[in-house]
């Protein structure tokens, strides 16, 4: 079995050794387009979301906030790219710019003068990771703060949110991206998983990554337990797998053909609560959504 | 064509440029006299970027933190030069190129170690944190602005010291017949030792000044490192002016392809071709240079003379 992956062109380089070697390969964040369509296969499961997803709830949210014209900055690689497919999908206004950067970029001096020159209603961002800090603070420092909202999708999340209340980010609070989880997400399983969380690493909030990463415990853990134990058995264990007889993060998982989740979309806002930046669940963005290519799989 | 974005784009190339010149400077001083490959010259840079986020952190005060980096910047490059980079002179490149790619390699992976993934970062004081508006509504952060000003300043110091000092007599002459040099009884050994030194606060310089942009991490020096030898072989190896020229050429053709190449290519293609082309182009307009101006002038802009 090979669980893990963080990066989708990783993925897409890497998951076709294990799957030859007739393995169950889990990914629990690199959401790579071609194995929810094309390129599914029965051993292959995604324990987060397809790439396009999140965006795809992002542009919609968009459209619900009454956004006209969207200036897109991204990343120029593999989910990068389907980030961007994502929320052309749903969006309705003009996307008035686009800019996809390469990934040693980390200077945005050009495309921050060319959204000022644009001026767009609302900016979306996929800048995951280091690359956060890095533009966040630039956005501020070309004074687009105060005119031009910002929207991002895997930019600010649970796992960095404490490095930008740490700088004294403030402009970022109030700002809006979408997920398939939050914190505060109202489940029992949820609950707990956050509370104890917390509890084990001085009071952190988890983030998206450390909810996937529980889940796909957890699916493994279905899986083996489906096989009576027997981790070799990969015929039962991706049997058991496949039912996903657990009780999730989300509430409940329900896996396609693909073994994609089938699952909610929520947007979040950053919020001050108690001296503490956290992202709390606002409203149901898209509802049961698989991903669009579901239908390429052959399975 | 929108004027106020077209000079706003400038400014921004030029700052580009500056710390392009900075990082460069000390490369063809450190390759052009010691003849010395020195793949971790970007490593300095993240060097200067640490140290001065942690004299910031540690001073309270920007302004401060930095001035510490500086004389810190400087014996960490004399540090590196006595204990590793004096062993490899007599060696051909490729042992250099191997023994400063394994420095890379073991900078990277401290700093990790030291200051994890996420890095450091430098916030600017509330009096550095406006915007500059200059005639025609063009509007440039002051930072940029402090970065522009402070690079010409340094430019016009190196420009004094290499030509107008003994010191910086030796250097040129070193650029220019490194053997002679040595056989008339300078001593060489001393000179490197204070090139490298210089090399070092110029990369560290670059690398400090740009942390409250670009923030601190760990492997920050890489990309920087590929456009400064950009940059070293565009001007000529052991030119400072080729330096400065190269630098400044690099920063704006860069910033402008970013800038214009996807309008410019929807004159000429379709959406769908020219989103997938424009970032493709626009990255490589650089090597593009690289190679015409090589075609042209096989040693660079400005080799020095001699050489």
């Amino acid at each position: 079995m090979y669980p893990g992956y963080i990066f989708s062109h990783i993925l897409g380089a890497s998951a076709p050794v294990g799957l030859k070697a007739g393995k169950i390969v889990i990914s629990a964040n690199a959401g790579h387009a071609i194995y929810a369509g094309k390129k599914c296969h029965k051993n292959f499961f995604n324990a987060a979301w397809e790439n396009s997803q999140t965006p795809m709830a992002m542009g919609e949210l968009l459209n619900r906030r009454g956004v006209k014209s969207l200036y897109v900055l991204s990343l120029n690689y593999a989910a990068g790219k389907q980030m961007v497919t994502g929320v052309e999908r749903t969006f309705k206004g003009d996307i008035i710019g686009k800019d996809l950067v390469p990934l040693n970029h980390k200077d945005w001096s050009a495309e921050l003068a060319k959204v000022k020159a644009a001026k767009p209603d609302g900016v979306f961002v996929f800048y995951p990771g280091s690359w956060g800090p890095a533009f966040f603070t630039q956005y501020g420092q070309a004074g687009l703060d105060k005119t031009i909202p910002l929207y991002n999708v895997f930019s600010i999340d649970g796992a960095n949110l404490p490095i930008f209340q740490k700088r004294k980010m403030k402009h970022l609070l109030g700002t809006f991206n979408t997920n398939f989880w939050a914190p505060d997400l109202d489940n029992a399983v949820n609950k707990r998983f956050v509370k104890d969380f917390a509890k084990h690493y001085k009071g952190q909030i988890p983030a998206h990554y450390a909810a996937q990463a529980y889940d796909s415990l957890m699916l493994i853990d279905a899986g083996v337990r489906a096989a009576g134990g027997d981790a070799k058995n990969t015929d039962a264990v991706r049997k058991g797998m496949e039912k996903a007889d657990f009780d999730s993060v989300r509430g409940r998982i329900k896996f396609g053909r693909n073994h994609f989740p089938i699952q909610n979309f929520y947007s979040r806002q950053i919020i001050n609560k108690g001296g503490k930046w956290q992202l709390s669940l606002r409203e149901t963005v898209l509802e049961d959504h698989a991903p669009v290519m579901s239908g390429e799989c052959k399975l | 064509m929108n004027y106020v974005l077209l000079a706003e784009q400038f400014f921004n190339g030029f700052q580009l440029g500056i710390i392009l010149f900075l990082v460069a400077a000390g490369l063809t001083l450190i390759f052009g006299i010691m003849d010395l490959v020195n793949l971790a010259h970007g490593t300095l840079y993240m060097f200067g970027a640490f140290f001065a986020s942690t004299f910031v952190a540690l001073t309270d005060s920007m302004v401060l933190g930095m001035i510490i980096a500086i004389p810190a910047m400087l014996a960490a490059g004399i540090l590196l030069e006595v204990t590793i980079l004096r062993t490899l002179y007599e060696r051909n490149h490729l042992d250099q190129v191997l023994a400063t790619f394994g420095m890379i390699l073991f900078f990277n992976e401290l700093f990790l170690i030291a200051w994890g993934p996420e890095g450091t970062g430098i916030n600017l004081p509330p009096y550095l944190t406006g915007m500059v508006t200059l005639p025609g509504g063009i509007a440039v952060p002051e930072y940029r602005m402090v970065i522009i000003a402070s690079g010409l300043l340094i430019a016009l110091f190196l420009y004094l010291l290499v030509s107008k000092t003994r010191i910086g007599m030796l250097i040129r002459a070193g650029a220019s017949n490194r053997e002679m040099v040595g056989a008339l009884g300078i001593n060489i050994k001393l000179l490197f030792t204070l090139v490298f030194g210089l090399g070092a606060v110029l990369a560290g310089f670059a690398g400090l000044i740009i942390t409250p942009i670009t923030q601190a991490e760990s492997g920050m020096g890489e990309s920087v490192l590929i456009l400064a030898f950009v940059v070293i072989v565009i001007g000529g190896i052991g030119s400072i002016k080729g330096a400065f020229i190269a630098a400044m050429l690099t920063g704006i053709i860069d910033t402008m392809g970013r800038s214009f190449i996807d309008v410019a290519l929807l004159q000429i293609m379709d959406t769908v071709a020219a989103e997938t082309a424009g970032p493709a182009i626009s990255s490589m307009m650089i090597y593009i240079l690289m190679a015409v101006i090589l075609a042209i002038k096989p040693s660079g802009l400005f080799p020095p003379k001699g050489a």
